[in-house]
């Protein structure tokens, strides 16, 4: 896996958005925007960055280990699972429906390979990141956690109790990145409840902050080298992963509008065309 | 079988009980970890992190996210006990429950003091009465209540050796012990604490102390009492309720607890399915506590011996 480069994982990131436009409008339902927002930091950290076994295993011991608190955003995470090998690629056809492994937000209960928790009510996945840092170093374990969480997400308070405790308690095996898109579903970040300055808040609390776009193949490996490279110094690192929602579909671009919104099928057929089908549609 | 041997010569809080059951837990599988926000003392876990300092996380006042980082210790197979006060453990945390331990099935447990109105002076901000209900309602769980110092040690180790979901409520007055410490215990299993043939008690937590006292009054009145413990709410003995209402044809729940959700509500709904019998129920109706003593509030909240034998002679009276 890591020896591909950047015009493989480019191929593989296009595919993965077509999987996502497809899924969604399959069920007339579900999350584009962050999903296509987050596909290429997906497709960096599942085919060139974490260090892990598609071999399933709950424990997650002797590999790195991936939280998604914003659990919308599954669309991207399945894609991503499924051509990484996880799970069978045409799984993908039964994205929200009914008896499937894929449901509208992450869960385990159906037993589906890549997914440690169930999240989609908002503000959990940073806590359960540090418990399962903390028992990486009880195990003597020296990979990572990541976790991902989105930017209107932090409106809720439970971020907060965990940012404090991370630095407090010096988790510096986890590497969290918020996906700072400055959209959520009433609109912007900014106007609904601004974060403010975010890195400074994140810095006053004792964290590593980092910057990255997340919609650049080259910056996402440079910050996580670098992020990488700052773990097991005392302090939680996070990265502030500045992406577009809806990137690489034109008419989804620009807004909030097609946060939790499927396409029709022109606009299908429209965001289709923008997009290669680089492994073949699922 | 008389309830007359049931008798106690020394009085402690159950939750020293989990204080003990989590420190042996502790001592036999090095899994085991601790959390708490900020009640080390209340919870009686001094002996647990002095032993095994680097097993206890610390979290603050911060109850979400010790349920959060309590379901992330079990990926990597730690063995989180998760605790503080009933009210800030369930209520105030129930999505992250419901979410990240519940429906995510980890093998995490929740086992909180302070439960009920017998926490006494702090009032009706901290005498959670609906916990149980809260719990009993999620998917995956399981509920129980030991009723003195001895079953709720034997209750901690039980719960952390069952693999899933686990709520465990205990509380904070001191209390009569009348069990053995030896006794068997099995969650799920019910405690037949005496047998007989005109009135089944089925009682939990503090009440079976209660229920006990009221019974002795009973037999002295000539009623034969079918004493029952259900100490396990979820998954409910519903076979041990079913038969000893067959024998006795009625029954009276007691619970230090709403009626709405708790123990008796639990109890109707086997017999109501199965087998319905006239039934009563000794526990908190519809209201919050207040200050107070804890007898003083069992008392003015219907939850004195004297209330529990006022309840059989009523179900009695509607066989």
């Amino acid at each position: 896996m890591s020896g591909k480069n950047i015009e493989d994982l480019q191929k593989i990131a296009s595919q993965v958005r077509r999987d996502i436009l497809r899924m969604v409008h399959a069920v007339n339902s579900g999350h584009p925007g962050g999903s296509l927002g987050c596909t290429d930091f997906f497709v960096a950290l599942y085919f060139k960055i974490l260090d892990l076994s598609t071999d399933f295993d709950m424990d997650g011991k002797g590999e790195d280990v991936f939280f998604l608190s914003n659990g919308h955003i599954s669309p991207v995470w399945y894609s991503v699972l499924a051509r990484r090998g996880f799970f069978p690629v045409k799984e993908l056809s039964t994205f929200r429906k009914l008896n499937s492994r894929l449901q509208g937000h992450p869960a385990t209960e159906e037993g589906l390979p890549g997914i440690r928790i169930a999240s989609g009510s908002l503000g959990q996945g940073l806590s359960v990141a540090c418990g399962a840092a903390l028992a990486k170093k009880l195990n003597k374990d020296e990979h990572l956690i990541y976790a991902l969480t989105g930017d209107g997400e932090l409106q809720e308070g439970q971020n907060w109790e965990a940012i404090m405790y991370a630095a407090h308690n010096k988790i510096d095996n986890l590497i969290a990145t918020v996906d700072y898109n400055n959209r959520q579903i009433d609109g912007d970040v900014s106007d609904v409840l601004d974060l403010m300055n975010l890195g400074a808040k994140f810095e006053s609390f004792g964290w590593e902050v980092l910057n990255m776009n997340g919609n650049d193949f080259q910056d996402i490996f440079k910050t996580m080298e670098i992020a990488k490279s700052k773990t097991g110094k005392g302090k939680p690192i996070v990265i502030l992963m500045k992406t577009e929602m809806g990137q690489g579909v034109d008419y989804m671009m620009g807004s909030h509008a097609w946060h939790g919104k499927a396409p029709n099928d022109e606009l299908l057929a429209k965001g289709l065309a923008q997009l290669e089908e680089s492994l073949g549609d699922y | 079988m008389s309830l007359k041997k049931y008798t106690f010569t020394e009085k402690k809080d159950t939750r020293s009980g989990f204080g003990e059951g989590i420190f042996e837990a502790g001592q036999e599988n090095e899994n085991v970890v601790a959390l708490c926000a900020d009640l080390i003392g209340s919870l009686k876990l001094d002996k647990f992190i002095d032993h095994f300092p680097e097993r206890f996380f610390q979290v603050g006042i911060a109850e979400a996210n010790m349920i959060g980082i309590a379901a992330g210790l079990t990926i990597g197979g730690k063995i989180p006990v998760a605790t503080t006060f009933a009210n800030f453990g369930t209520g105030r945390v129930y999505d992250q429950i419901r979410q990240s331990v519940a429906y995510s099935d980890k093998n995490v447990k929740i086992c909180c003091s302070h439960a009920g109105l017998t926490l006494g002076e702090d009032g009706a901000t901290h005498q959670i009465l609906e916990d149980v209900g809260m719990m009993k309602m999620l998917p995956n769980m399981t509920v129980v209540v030991p009723c003195d110092f001895n079953q709720t040690k034997l209750a901690t180790k039980a719960v952390i050796n069952r693999h899933g979901p686990c709520y465990l409520r205990f509380g904070r007055p001191s209390w009569p012990i009348f069990t053995d410490a030896n006794d068997h215990f099995e969650i799920g299993k019910a405690q037949v604490m005496s047998e007989g043939t005109d009135v089944t008690i089925i009682a939990n937590g503090h009440m079976v102390w209660q229920a006990i006292e009221a019974g002795k009054i009973l037999e002295d009145k000539g009623i034969s009492v079918e004493m029952i413990n259900m100490h396990t709410i979820k998954p409910l003995d519903e076979a041990a309720i079913i038969r000893s209402v067959t024998k006795t044809g009625c029954v009276v729940t007691a619970e230090e607890h709403q009626r709405n959700g708790g123990l008796g509500e639990s109890v109707a709904g086997v017999l109501a399915r199965n087998l319905p019998k006239p039934i009563e129920m000794v526990a908190v109706n519809d209201s919050f506590g207040e200050s107070g003593t804890p007898t003083e509030l069992l008392d003015k909240y219907g939850l004195s011996i004297q209330d529990v034998v006022i309840a059989v002679e009523k179900v009695l009276s509607r066989k």
